[in-house]
């Protein structure tokens, strides 16, 4: 048999197992939300003025929603390519979380597929997938339960994303649909604030980007993501420590005493100079 | 005759395909390598903050500045779009009806306002 017949028949055997429909099915309810998400980033990209062929070129060869959202705004001002795919790298860091739980999985198959998995491998896929096989071994009705996951998705995204490309290009653009994108990604942002920390981060990231709005090359972004990063790691650090540090009093011109030292060193005391003058 | 050739299609065209690369190292990520590796620490923390960092930079000038400075009005269509989405979003804490939300207050006031 030939290499070519034989890739046909590994393909045809796939498509008709059992799990590959499963897959299908499981995939179906959540089908709706990436179809609309597909046809808001399909306008977002063309009303950011990209023409119709890079976008079309972009939807198909990237195939990452809120990746792609994220640097229209970017490319739209011509910034410069490593800013670009900085922040695109940022905002794909989950999936670096869930390339080590596949591994589990597909740890067994040769190199071009294992990419191959990945580049196919979106967020309600890996929902979908370990909701159907939690134990984390590799099974035979995984590839094709992956490879049916894994068509739907892509049909789900691309279709309306190629109907948005192709249909924002006959709306005007004073109508502000790319607006849309903008509030995907708010609705994805609102969705990893949980605490404190999270927020704070948030705020000062906004801040930021506003602040240092002028920068050229577009660098305010990596002023944000610096100065976010820094002010979560710091509030982490200072959370850790919830019981409340004592207040020690160091008299002018005197040392801290050995033992106090090493309180305020771990965190567990502030070290207050008094001063001599009113 | 003086033919220019146009370029710029050049900077966007090797933009996409630098983030198609970023598609797949970052979702294979840990399945590239034979050996397993270990799942680092400072990945751990760096994804409780990096995403949300990259996105806030993104949107937060989007949402709240115009023509390079912050805007100075409230009569910006923007802005009750936004405030409404997120209500809605810790209403019933979905995606896409934060989108629908937004849109349905934002393309009236703008289209029809001109806000």
């Amino acid at each position: 048999m030939s290499q070519r017949s034989g890739a046909v028949t590994a393909v045809r055997v796939t498509v008709q197992h059992p799990s590959f429909r499963q897959a299908a099915q499981d995939m179906a309810g959540t089908s709706l939300g990436i179809a609309a998400w597909g046809l808001v980033t399909g306008v977002a990209m063309v009303k950011s003025g990209m023409p119709v062929g890079m976008a079309l070129f972009m939807s198909l060869a990237v195939y990452a929603g809120s990746a792609q959202l994220a640097v229209i705004p970017l490319m739209a001002v011509g910034a410069p390519l490593w800013v670009v795919w900085l922040t695109a790298a940022c905002v794909n860091l989950r999936f670096v979380i869930f390339s080590s739980m596949w591994r589990s999985y597909f740890a067994h198959l040769p190199l071009r597929q294992r990419l191959a998995v990945g580049y196919f491998s979106g967020d309600v896929i890996y929902v979908a997938f370990m909701k159907r096989f939690p134990e984390p071994r590799p099974q035979p009705e995984q590839i094709p339960y992956f490879w049916g996951a894994a068509t739907t998705n892509w049909l789900a995204w691309q279709v309306p994303s190629i109907a948005g490309i192709l249909l924002a290009n006959a709306v005007p653009l004073s109508w502000g649909l790319g607006f849309a994108g903008v509030l995907a990604l708010l609705g994805v942002l609102l969705s990893l604030l949980f605490d404190r920390a999270t927020w704070l981060a948030t705020g000062v990231a906004a801040t930021a980007a506003i602040a240092a709005f002028a920068l050229p090359l577009k660098l305010n972004i990596l002023v944000a993501i610096a100065a976010a990063v820094a002010a979560g790691l710091l509030m982490e650090a200072v959370d850790r420590r919830r019981h409340h540090p004592r207040v020690v009093l160091v008299p002018p011109d005197s040392t801290l005493p050995p033992e106090e030292r090493t309180q305020v060193q771990d965190g567990d005391a502030v070290a207050l100079r008094e001063e001599r003058h009113p | 005759m003086n033919v220019t050739l146009d370029w710029s299609w050049v900077e966007p065209a090797v933009a996409i395909a630098g983030l198609a690369a970023i598609t797949v190292i970052s979702r294979a990520f840990f399945m590239i390598p034979q050996r397993e590796l270990p799942l680092p620490d400072w990945l751990k923390r760096g994804l409780k903050y990096a995403p949300l960092a990259a996105l806030t930079a993104v949107i937060a000038p989007e949402i709240l500045m115009a023509h390079g400075e912050l805007i100075g009005t409230f009569r910006d269509a923007r802005i009750p779009a936004v405030l409404c989405a997120t209500a809605y979003y810790f209403w019933r804490r979905g995606i896409l009806g934060t989108i629908v939300v937004g849109m349905a207050v934002y393309l009236p006031l703008h289209i029809g306002w001109g806000w």
